[in-house]
């Protein structure tokens, strides 16, 4: 068991990163961003092809998580020079990516990277504790929240924040906001990027096929770190996307063990993220309908006379 | 400062729906002026305030301020020279961000954004400076969303905003139409202060002909895509309702077709 807690948390960690790039759209952009898909495996085939060509791994993780900005840039150019409707573009770009990243991939559907050095070969060469992975990776991470942090509270994170929330206001603030959107998506897939060259080191290769339904775990992971660790501020969404990957991955790893097939995850996914968009409304709901009752109630204890207007609306 | 020179704009050119939203519009504005304008629905004053703010662009006529043609511009490359005040009280302020936010991101309205951070402990102090003269309180609340500002303070928010960095035109549309009679009475004190103190040239659309009357120094009166009245200073000092209506009536041959314009 604890191996395999160790486990999701590493995975969960690095799949962070991918999920503070889906936050970065659909939350601070408010643009559904569907090429997530295709540069997560963008990622994982630019890193798995530079390593396996004899490239150092940390410059095929730059290079990675740059090609996954430039795609990112495209979708951008896509929607706001192109006209084309925000899913539509993502959808677009996702497609267009499966075929680029094969050609990434020197048309081969999977890259192995057993033997090959890695990131996480490199750092535990050095030490023996079995959670140098962990540590790395969890302070690349805090570098990042602390980076997107950051960036968010300046001048061009600022009018940023505004295209999605007010996008008149803030061009009559003298924002051009085509180009907000296009460095919002292309720094958003270049987190997505370098997640998926992580995660193709972590896991020993890389697959055409690896970034399929990345948009949704990465969706479940925002929605279910906002419910649990709350969003009141930029700072705070950021940890709470973090801590959102993160029991995903556990949640994936006990359906596992429960007996659930890795074929079912998809699947599980789909419905962790109906569940957290529709519960809380629920909940809501219920909630005032209490609120409600109690404050009836209250009012037929304190005054009589409501009482008999209650009976009668009843009746 | 700011000149209008033949501006045309038609809807739906070609079609059964082509309607000429502006025929012919010709505007100077002096330095320093502060024009009121009054119409009823459809004669094109929301029209005339995207032109000049570039949302619309017209098919015919130039659009000049402080001397030079901005018609090339688009809105966000004109917006260093105009504020903006928008009717809808949400339309001016991002909700989802905090008081100081919405004012770092006017503050940057005239100068390129950076990586500098948005909000430092000097513009604090401004931002704080600035919302005190408001006196609503505002100032205590600056790391609060403007989402929970009533719909009165958000207003009186975005017009502190518009004047902020000093714009060469003040574009107010129709922006105390949406709030209630005490909170539009406030918006229309501030706007009178605000005005008074930046001695910016401003443009007011107004469905309310009292307020028309009461703030600025001239005022025009358009119908169905075209100037029917420009009243000038010294006759505005002595403008009734009474005048404005019969002026209308017999302009037009016809009755003011807006009850709101009258008892607004």
């Amino acid at each position: 068991m604890g191996t395999a807690v160790l486990g999701s948390v590493e995975s969960g960690l690095i799949y962070a990163i991918m999920a503070l790039g889906v936050y970065l759209t659909f939350r601070i952009l408010d643009f559904p961003d569907l090429t997530v898909d295709g540069s997560f495996t963008t990622g994982g085939a630019v890193a798995a092809i530079m390593i396996v060509s004899g490239y150092p791994p940390l410059l095929a993780t730059i290079v990675a998580a740059i090609a996954g900005f430039f795609f990112g840039a495209i979708t951008g150019v896509l929607h706001t020079k192109g006209k084309i409707n925000a899913l539509l573009s993502g959808i677009l770009m996702m497609i267009a990516l499966y075929s680029i990243n094969l050609r990434i991939m020197d048309k081969k559907a999977n890259i192995g990277l057993l033997g090959e050095p890695t990131l996480m070969s490199q750092i535990s060469a050095w030490t023996t504790n079995p959670s140098s992975t962990l540590i790395m990776v969890a302070i690349l991470v805090i570098i990042i929240k602390f980076a997107v942090d950051w960036f968010l509270d300046t001048e061009v994170g600022l009018a940023l924040r505004a295209t999605g929330n007010n996008p008149r206001m803030i061009r009559s603030f003298s924002a051009n906001t085509d180009n907000t959107i296009i460095i919002g998506l292309a720094l958003s897939n270049g987190l997505v990027a370098l997640s998926g060259a992580l995660m193709a080191q972590y896991q020993g290769f890389s697959d055409v096929s690896m970034g399929i339904g990345m948009i949704v775990i990465g969706l479940a992971s925002v929605i279910i770190g906002e419910a649990i660790f709350g969003d009141r501020s930029i700072r705070r969404a950021t940890i709470a996307v973090i801590g959102g990957a993160i029991i995903y991955r556990l949640v994936v790893a006990l359906a596992l063990r429960v007996g659930l097939s890795p074929s079912d995850m998809k699947l599980m996914t789909a419905l962790i993220v109906i569940v957290a968009l529709i519960a809380p409304k629920i909940i809501n709901n219920m909630k005032e309908k209490k609120r409600k009752a109690d404050r009836r109630k209250r009012l037929s204890n304190t005054s009589p006379q409501w009482e008999g207007g209650d009976n009668n609306a009843k009746a | 400062m700011l000149k209008l020179k033949k501006i045309n704009k038609i809807f739906n050119e070609g079609t059964v729906d082509e309607k000429i939203a502006l025929g012919d519009i010709n505007l100077e504005l002096k330095k320093g002026d502060f024009v009121t304008i009054i119409g009823s629905n459809g004669a094109g004053k929301s029209t005339l305030m995207n032109i000049i703010s570039g949302v619309t662009i017209p098919d015919e006529g130039l659009v000049e301020i402080d001397g030079a043609e901005v018609n090339h511009l688009k809105e966000h490359q004109r917006a260093p020279l105009i504020g903006r005040v928008f009717q809808d009280p949400m339309a001016g302020t991002a909700p989802s961000m905090t008081i100081e936010e919405n004012l770092a991101m006017a503050f940057s309205r005239n100068r390129p954004r950076g990586l500098r951070k948005g909000v430092t402990k000097a513009r604090r102090e401004m931002f704080r400076e600035f919302l005190e003269t408001l006196h609503l309180g505002l100032e205590n609340r600056l790391t609060a969303k403007v989402g929970l500002l009533s719909g009165g303070e958000r207003q009186a928010l975005s017009l502190l905003m518009a004047p902020f960095t000093q714009p060469k035109v003040l574009l107010l549309d129709e922006h105390t139409a949406a709030l209630d009679p005490s909170r539009a009475a406030l918006i229309t004190q501030l706007t009178k202060e605000i005005v008074a103190d930046s001695g910016l040239t401003t443009l007011m659309v107004t469905h309310n002909m009292q307020q028309a009357i009461d703030l600025g120094n001239r005022l025009i009166m358009m119908d169905k895509g075209t100037i029917i009245l420009d009243v000038d200073p010294e006759q505005k000092e002595s403008l009734t309702i009474e005048r404005l209506l019969k002026e209308f009536e017999r302009l037009r041959g016809e009755k003011f077709a807006s009850d709101r314009a009258v008892l607004g």
